[in-house]
């Protein structure tokens, strides 16, 4: 019996990490929020590794940070290890990662979202998304709940008709022994949503007592305090390490004597992989030469023995699992504490999406996170927070918000997702970030911070906080240009002479010689040339002097790009009045429908004459 | 895109006549300026009127390339409704490139197919309902260009531009990997990466000379006998034809205008132009004559200098040379085989440092060989036949090449000061350039290598 049970503004379908995030957005944004989840445990629930950030996916959390998501805030909450990634590489690449309590980052997660006003919970399951005439009115529970809203935004992840694979065991479930979402994929599909199937994986949990640690590599965090939010407390805390060993001649041999029992090459497994996380039986059979891979041990949590093995996530029977890991280096005596799967989902082939995450084919209708095909939390929270900020700015009736691929990786992100066909599970790359000098993870809140206190996320303490900030930045930069020296300053020329640097030649600005690449800002701190002011301040300070050359020119790319992007392609047009098109190129603008020229250029089969043949289309449509 | 700086050869290629360079955009007045050298000094391009035309020369730096006519024409009363400049190009096709190669260094940007008749549409100096009318011109440039584009791909040359492209994707590859992968993937080795570039680098001028030798052997190259009056001009350009096309006395000033024709030098047309003997005249038509040569040394190609070892190297010898030094040239010291010689081999080298010297006699036949065979060297750059590569470019090709190459050589440059990600800013722009050529997103296949070459996955 469907009994009509609420109304809301916003109801959002999941939990994980684009599901919070979507859920905070909204209800701090002052709409009235639902966020429906099939359980309280599976709130932020981490199912596959524990560690967050990392090159691309540290830069997205910094941008989630900035807008006034929660992610970098509750993983420093939740963090057992923290380190920077690729520090010999460049500001660009360099990235923080974290390892995260599971189960802390679960529970912070959970304060947060009950602390929130307009948010309510409900445990249930939606099965069917109610609409009319294309527009959201409502969702319908299993057990007859009829909730009336304006927007619904789903999340659902990996839930959507779930099938986990070990062997040859298979049954329908969602990750880390959830329940699957079986209705709810139908009635997308009713709704005229095209779906796709992937496929992903994840390895055996051990148990912490019945490793050997003395064959490993310990692999400790930073000393430095580090923290992924720009307004989380610098804190000191005790760090867990993680543990490097490898897999072996035997280990591969083990895999090769069992391949007939794996999914993965018996045919069961259908749905594709991501090649950036192949199975360990994968990589065996692919990189045949190789005879050993490495293997990381990671803590799952501080108060929990599992312990995540990267680098090993496979569908074999759950017996060869028991005799890989015994082929390990520390692992002889392993006792597994939970089994590696695959799992195959449906998604949402993601052309189907605006830049604002709605669905073209059905107003209100949001989807984030891997239900977009994407893979990674960090991917899926990003788009959780643009959903939500773009399903209450609908709400409101307030212009969308859209991130550029040119100000940041959660732009890159969803712009590749609506332009692109994906044909595996969609992660970030720093490599897909055409404009990767000026999206440094150091950077997020000079480019973001505005755009999220405009849209009511960033509260007035931490804008007031960011302008003083911004105003110090500013006050530095004006004393390193002023500040200069000759060569008769006998201080600096010792000190020069100290650090290997040249002699000068003339007058020449702090700000100049900064750019040797072999001084350090903090040299100058020391010699008391420039005042000893946060950290951030001073990586920022030092980032804009080493690379200025470098990141002028990529400011000059942004440019010609942002000519293109900037002129938009109306909601309505209709493709086939559009005279001089290739069959080709009219074919994919009806199915993406790109926002701007810049975007339609990026579509693969729309060349350089279609797309004249759109500018002078919209010509003279202005003329008439 | 809308309204950047954009140049093109807009008069469809062909022997002879005059051939129009037409530049388009908001700042090419300035920047055909900064290549213009007016006949009369003082004029400057910026200062004038729409509608105007003005004489001078196109120069690239030191170089005159040719002698053009210059209009301008002011936004919004121009074909394009923005500023346009239309240079005039005397000397064919040939001259016409190497000034729009020349304008081109400037910033300005060789025009998309069909780009000029999108922007005069755009911009409204065409009328609405010729609009399928424009969409035909821009599509049908668009498909002849690219159906041509990909016929010089195909085939016999194509492996070296896959060459090319596979060293590119493998070196992105390598830094992306790196950058994305760190797990996995450890620093690439800068010795590799170095002799990477350096083989690139190699490869492109490979590429580019093959392609200057295509043009060179289609298109040919002029050269100039120049000197002092009685050198023996005249007498070489007959030895070289094999015919007596010039009139040779003992009486300095004997030619009085520009005596050319056609000739091959081993494989290589050559328009072979004699002049008249520089020197300063109270004659009315030899003055006229010595006007000429100037003009014709000037746009030549190659200038032969020609001295006589029985004067000696005289004051008026020293001046011909200064208005060449800086102009490829061949010295030949002529009649050597006269008794009396005032030329010495310390005052040879004095004077012509690294210019290629032959003595001779044009009389006797001596050193005329050595003579065809410089020539030979000097137009190909040295590298005759080095290969059998036979790759004709276009100069959207040629361009893009040429910008890969610069971004390669940047990233060479700064190999040791910078790291990785901002070293990636240019070995990616020059994949892109390459991409330019080839039309394919070779971003998805850096990818596609980093998963193929590097065992990645947690
Ligand atoms: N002995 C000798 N005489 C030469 C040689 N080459 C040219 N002559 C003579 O030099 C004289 C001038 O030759 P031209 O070829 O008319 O000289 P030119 O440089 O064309 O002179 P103008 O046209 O007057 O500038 C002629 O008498 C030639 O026979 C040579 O190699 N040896
Ligand atoms: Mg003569």
């Amino acid at each position: 019996m469907i009994y009509k049970a609420g109304s809301y503004d916003v109801i959002v379908i999941g939990a994980g990490h684009a599901g919070c995030e979507a859920a905070l957005a909204a209800a701090r944004m002052g709409c009235k929020t639902l966020m429906v989840t099939m359980s309280m445990e599976s709130i932020a629930l981490m199912p596959c590794n524990p560690s967050i950030g990392g090159p691309g996916k540290a830069q997205v959390v910094r941008e989630i940070d900035a807008l006034g998501g929660e992610m970098g805030i509750n993983v420093d909450k939740a963090s057992v290890q923290m380190r920077i990634i690729n520090t010999g590489k460049g500001p660009a690449v360099q990235a923080l990662r974290a390892q995260a309590d599971k189960d802390e980052y679960h529970k912070e997660m959970l304060k947060t979202l009950l602390d929130e006003r307009n948010l309510d919970i409900l445990v249930a399951e939606v099965e069917e998304i109610e609409t009319s005439d294309s527009r959201v009115t409502g969702v319908i529970t299993k057990t007859g709940a009829w909730f009336a809203c304006k927007a619904v935004i789903i999340t659902s992840g990996t839930y959507l008709k779930g099938r986990i694979i070990i062997g040859d065991l298979a049954f329908d479930g969602g990750p880390g022994n959830q329940f699957p979402s079986i209705k709810l994929s139908d009635s997308l599909q009713k709704l005229g949503l095209k779906m796709g199937r992937f496929k992903t994986g994840t390895p055996p949990r051990i148990n912490k007592k019945s490793v050997d640690f003395s064959k490993m590599i310990e692999q400790p965090g930073d000393e430095r305090s580090l923290r992924f939010s720009f307004v989380s407390p610098r804190m000191e805390r005790p760090q867990l390490s993680c543990w490097l060993t490898h897999s072996t001649g035997i280990t591969h041999q083990i895999v090769r004597d069992n391949l007939d029992r794996a999914p993965m090459f018996s045919g069961v497994i259908k749905g594709k992989g991501p090649r950036y996380c192949p199975s360990f039986e994968d990589k065996v059979v692919r990189f045949a030469d190789k005879d050993s891979h490495q293997l990381f041990v990671e803590p799952e949590g501080r108060a929990t023995d599992e312990m995540y093995i990267q680098g090993l996530n496979t569908s074999l029977p759950e017996d060869v699992q028991v005799q890989i890991l015994k082929s390990v280096p520390g692992l002889e005596n392993v006792r597994i504490m939970r089994t590696g799967y695959a799992i195959e989902y449906d998604y949402v082939v993601s052309s189907q999406l605006k830049l604002t995450l709605e669905t073209i084919q059905v107003e209100g209708l949001f989807t984030a996170g891997q239900i977009n095909g994407t893979s990674g939390y960090e991917e899926a929270a990003a788009q959780g927070l643009i959903a939500g900020i773009n399903a209450a700015l609908k709400v409101q009736e307030k212009e969308p918000l859209i991130l550029k691929r040119s100000e940041a990786y959660i732009g890159v992100l969803i712009d590749d997702l609506v332009t692109k066909e994906l044909d595996e599970p969609y992660r970030l790359l720093t490599s897909r970030a055409e404009y990767r000098l000026l999206l440094r993870q150091d950077n997020a809140d000079l480019r973001l911070t505005e755009t999220g206190y405009k849209i009511g996320l960033v509260n007035e303490e931490r804008w007031h906080t960011y302008q003083e900030k911004l105003h110090i930045l500013e006050n530095e930069r004006t004393t390193l240009k002023r500040t200069t020296f000759t060569p008769a300053d006998k201080n600096i020329a010792e000190f020069l002479a100290s650090k290997n640097s040249a002699v000068l030649r003339d007058r020449i600005s702090l700000w100049e010689m900064l750019r040797r690449p072999e001084l350090k800002i903090e040299d100058f701190v020391r010699l008391g040339l420039i005042s000893d002011n946060d950290l951030d301040i001073l990586e920022q300070l030092e980032i804009q002097t080493k690379y200025e050359g470098y990141i002028s020119k990529q400011k000059e790319q942004v440019q010609r790009f942002e000519k293109m992007e900037s002129r938009h392609i109306p909601d309505d047009i209709n493709y086939d009045d559009v005279y001089g098109l290739s069959n080709e190129a009219l074919q994919k603008l009806k199915q993406f429908r790109p926002h701007s020229i810049g975007q339609a250029s990026r579509i693969a089969g729309v060349n350089l004459a279609d797309i004249n043949v759109l500018l002078i289309f919209f010509e003279k449509q202005r003329r008439k | 895109m809308f309204d950047d700086d954009i140049a093109a050869i807009s008069t469809p290629p062909g022997e002879g006549g005059i051939a129009i360079i037409r530049l388009s955009g908001s700042e090419v007045i300035e920047k055909a300026n900064r290549v213009f050298k007016p006949r009369r000094l003082g004029v400057d391009l910026t200062q004038k009127e729409g509608y105007s035309l003005t004489l001078g020369w196109i120069v690239d730096g030191e170089e005159f390339i040719d002698e053009t006519l210059v209009s301008i024409m002011r936004a919004p009363r121009s074909y394009t409704g923005e500023d346009v400049v239309e240079i005039n190009c005397h000397g064919g096709t040939l001259p016409a490139r190497r000034c729009l190669e020349t304008v081109l260094k400037t910033g300005v940007r060789i025009a998309e197919p069909g780009e000029f008749t999108r922007r005069a549409f755009l911009n409204g100096r065409l009328d609405a309902s010729q609009a399928e009318a424009v969409i035909e011109i821009i599509r049908a440039k668009t498909d002849k260009g690219l159906s041509l584009a990909l016929k010089q791909l195909s085939g016999k040359n194509s492996n070296h531009f896959h060459e090319l492209e596979d060293s590119l994707i493998s070196i992105n590859a390598m830094v992306e990997a790196s950058l994305d992968f760190p797990d996995e993937v450890g620093e690439p080795d800068y010795g590799e990466v170095k002799s990477m570039f350096a083989s690139i680098i190699g490869k492109i001028d490979q590429i580019l000379a093959a392609g200057k030798r295509a043009e060179i052997y289609r298109e040919g190259i002029s050269i100039a006998i120049c000197g002092k009056p009685n050198v023996g001009k005249s007498s070489l350009l007959n030895a070289l034809l094999k015919k007596d096309k010039a009139i040779v006395t003992n009486i300095p000033g004997t030619t009085r205008d520009i005596v050319e024709d056609f000739i091959n030098v081993r494989g290589i047309p050559v328009r072979l132009m004699d002049t008249a003997g520089i020197r300063a005249t109270e004659d009315v038509v030899e003055r006229i004559g010595v006007e000429r040569s100037h003009e014709v040394i000037q746009s030549a190609d190659l200038v032969i200098f020609l001295l006589d070892i029985e004067t000696g190297i005289t004051e008026e010898d020293l001046a011909v040379y200064e208005s060449i030094e800086n102009r490829h040239v061949i010295v030949l010291v002529n009649k050597e085989d006269l008794e009396e010689k005032r030329i010495s081999e310390a005052q040879l080298e004095d004077l012509f440092k690294e210019v290629k010297v032959i003595r001779g006699s044009v009389k006797e036949d001596i050193g005329l060989e050595e003579l065809e065979a410089s020539i030979e060297n000097m137009v190909l750059s040295g590298e005759v036949q080095a290969d059998d590569m036979e790759i004709m470019l276009n100069m959207r090709q040629k361009q893009a090449l040429l910008k890969a190459r610069k971004h390669i050589e940047d990233a060479l440059f700064a190999l040791e000061d910078v790291p990785l990600d901002c070293l990636g800013v240019d070995i990616w722009g020059a994949l892109e350039s390459l991409g330019e050529i080839t039309g394919k997103n070779l971003k998805e296949e850096v990818l596609d290598r980093i998963f193929h070459d590097f065992c990645i996955g947690k």
